[in-house]
């Protein structure tokens, strides 16, 4: 079954700049981890506020596990598509931990004790529970990120998309949100939508697509796009900086796959450098 | 301008009991010219220090009030803190510190958050008014030409963004903007804190080329803040390592790099090039380079021609 289906959407800010996003077509399937990719101005938050009525479609129609959301299914739909934004201080509405990722649950009118349940639940499936009780402005970006995220499983969807809910971070904070939603989705069953614009995040998904002006214009394997990257910078999309190595080394003749490991790459130059040839 | 620091120390509120002591005997020298680079886990001084740069954070004898700390009974009393940037002695009450903050020019993290004006022309342009002289405000004609100039060096169209409101700009151009609302009174030190966070691989690039073309033209000497090891050792000429309020290095990063162990005790990052250095050691084959991809690709290139 499709968690989320747009079928031919359209939607624009108002501006003569035209669409945001232009007669689009795009599914996640349940328990699927897909990355969007695009650079700045591509589309990919408009596309990210589509999928749980933040914004509404212009034209064409949104999907949430077969129902199309309109108005009277759009509360539905926000519990079972939780999103993830990009800077941790503007979503944080309490000052304690707990208070912070209950507020959800209270929204909804949960009952007290299952709402402490959901609690623990969620600030154990993020690694941070011993820090329930602690303010939330002492608290590492890192850490404010994963109490947001906490905030959104607290109402157990079944969908979490990340809006570059890692792109203000440090890479030891941008490390550890990333192996917390790998987990979501291989221990949780959680789909997950990424919207990024490092390549070396996608590398996680199954599946990634490009974006851009509004149009998805790439899709496969986050290794067939990575291998396409000459494609990608007419995109404005970069490689990382391993994905260049990778590629000058190539260029140059020596034998190294297509690669964003560290260890596989360094695996193929020591064959390069070391056979007897 | 060279900074020359001897025994910086600063902390937070002091004598009440929540003082956080956030420098602890720092002594540091900037030579005019170079490209530094300062890293450090958050909470390990590198911010408090860049902020005394230009005297966000006053040294306490330059304030009024000030007295001496008395020695313990049987020991030396503790060393002045010195700073000289340039020829201002930010120790001393008697420095004019509204030159020193035209020379020592300030880009936050995340500068954009700070444009505030109507247009990009009075963002830019508001700086310059404001380090003029008394009596010596700058003529529309200067004023016009600097604020082009300083948008130009950016990279921005002066006639294309002048009337826009900086909120109408992207992402990228709103930090180009806050730039040159820096740059724009020609600072001889440019210090930036975090200049590429949060932009995309691209953006990244293009500020980084930016700082170069900086660095080269308008200011003499630039300091940045990162936590991108990779920009560190692609850019800097030396960087400084803080940890816990201490200077631990300041080292080119050819050599810092070379000291994954201890970065990593410190909770930093080495580069990607110096990771890769270290996987290839580790199958036997040794390679040495200054952690530039430039250099680490031909490092790798020549070993390889070698053994053809």
């Amino acid at each position: 079954m499709n968690a989320i289906e747009c079928k031919d959407v359209c939607f624009s800010y108002g501006e003569e700049g035209g669409f945001a996003i232009s007669h689009l077509n795009f599914s996640v399937e349940e328990g699927e981890f897909v990355a969007i990719l695009g650079h700045n101005g591509s589309g990919k938050s408009t596309l990210a506020r589509l999928f749980n009525g933040l914004l509404e479609a212009d034209a064409g129609e949104v999907d949430i596990f077969g129902v199309k959301l309109d108005e009277k299914t759009l509360y539905e739909a926000r519990k079972r598509v939780g999103l993830v934004f990009q800077n941790p201080d503007n979503q944080t509405v309490a000052s304690i931990v707990e208070d912070d990722v209950a507020f959800g649950a209270e929204n909804v009118g949960l009952p007290r004790e299952e709402i402490g349940q959901r609690i623990r639940f969620a600030l154990s499936a993020v690694g941070m529970e011993e820090y329930r009780s602690s303010l939330v402005s002492r608290l590492s970006g890192g850490q404010k990120q994963r109490v947001a995220i906490a905030g959104v499983l607290a109402l157990k969807p079944s969908v979490i998309v990340l809006d570059e809910s890692t792109a203000m971070l440090d890479p030891r904070g941008r490390r550890e949100i990333m192996q917390v939603v790998e987990k979501l989705n291989k221990e949780e069953h959680i789909t997950v939508v990424l919207i990024t614009h490092f390549l070396e995040e996608a590398m996680m998904a199954s599946r990634a697509v490009v974006m851009n002006r509004g149009e998805i214009v790439m899709h496969g394997t986050p290794k067939e796009i990575f291998s396409r990257h000459e494609e990608l910078l007419t995109y404005n999309l970069a490689l990382p900086r391993i994905g260049e190595i990778c590629k000058k080394l190539q260029a140059a003749g020596l034998g190294v796959r297509d690669t964003l490991d560290i260890e596989e790459l360094a695996e193929d130059i020591a064959g390069e450098l070391t056979c007897a040839s | 301008m060279r900074i020359v620091a001897e025994h910086l120390t600063h902390t937070y509120n002091a004598g009440s009991p929540f003082a956080v002591k956030a420098l602890d005997d720092v002594s540091l020298t900037i030579e005019e010219g170079e490209f530094f680079g300062v890293i450090g886990h958050t909470g390990s001084g590198k911010s408090t220090f860049v902020q005394h740069l230009n005297a966000l954070i006053r040294l306490p004898s330059s304030l009024k009030h000030y007295k001496k700390p008395k020695a313990k009974k049987g020991q030396l009393p503790p060393p002045e803190p010195i700073l000289k940037v340039g020829d201002f002695d930010l120790s001393s009450r008697k420095t004019d510190f509204r030159a020193l903050r035209k020379n020592v020019g300030m880009v936050f993290q995340y500068p954009e958050y700070q444009l505030f004006a109507e247009t990009v022309y009075e963002d830019v342009a508001f700086g310059l008014k404001n380090f003029a002289e008394k009596g010596h405000a700058p003529t529309k004609e200067e004023t016009d030409a600097a604020v082009k100039e300083a948008l130009e060096i950016v990279g921005l169209d002066f006639q294309a963004v002048k009337d826009m409101s900086p909120f109408d700009l992207s992402g990228g151009q709103k930090r180009r903007a806050a730039i040159a609302g820096v740059i724009v009174t020609r600072p001889e030190i440019l210090v930036l804190d975090e200049p590429a966070a949060g932009l995309d691989p691209l953006g990244k690039r293009e500020i980084m080329e930016l700082l170069h073309t900086i660095h080269g033209k308008w200011c003499k000497t630039v300091v940045i803040v990162s936590h991108d090891m990779d920009e560190i050792a692609e850019n800097c000429t030396r960087v400084a390592v803080f940890s816990e309020g201490r200077l631990v290095y300041a080292l080119p990063p050819k050599e810092l790099f070379q000291k994954a162990e201890e970065l990593k005790s410190l909770g930093l990052d080495i580069p990607l090039t110096a990771k890769l250095v270290l996987a290839l050691k580790a199958r036997g084959v040794e390679l040495s380079c200054d952690f530039t991809t430039e250099g680490l690709l031909s490092a790798i290139l020549e070993r390889k021609e070698g053994k053809a």
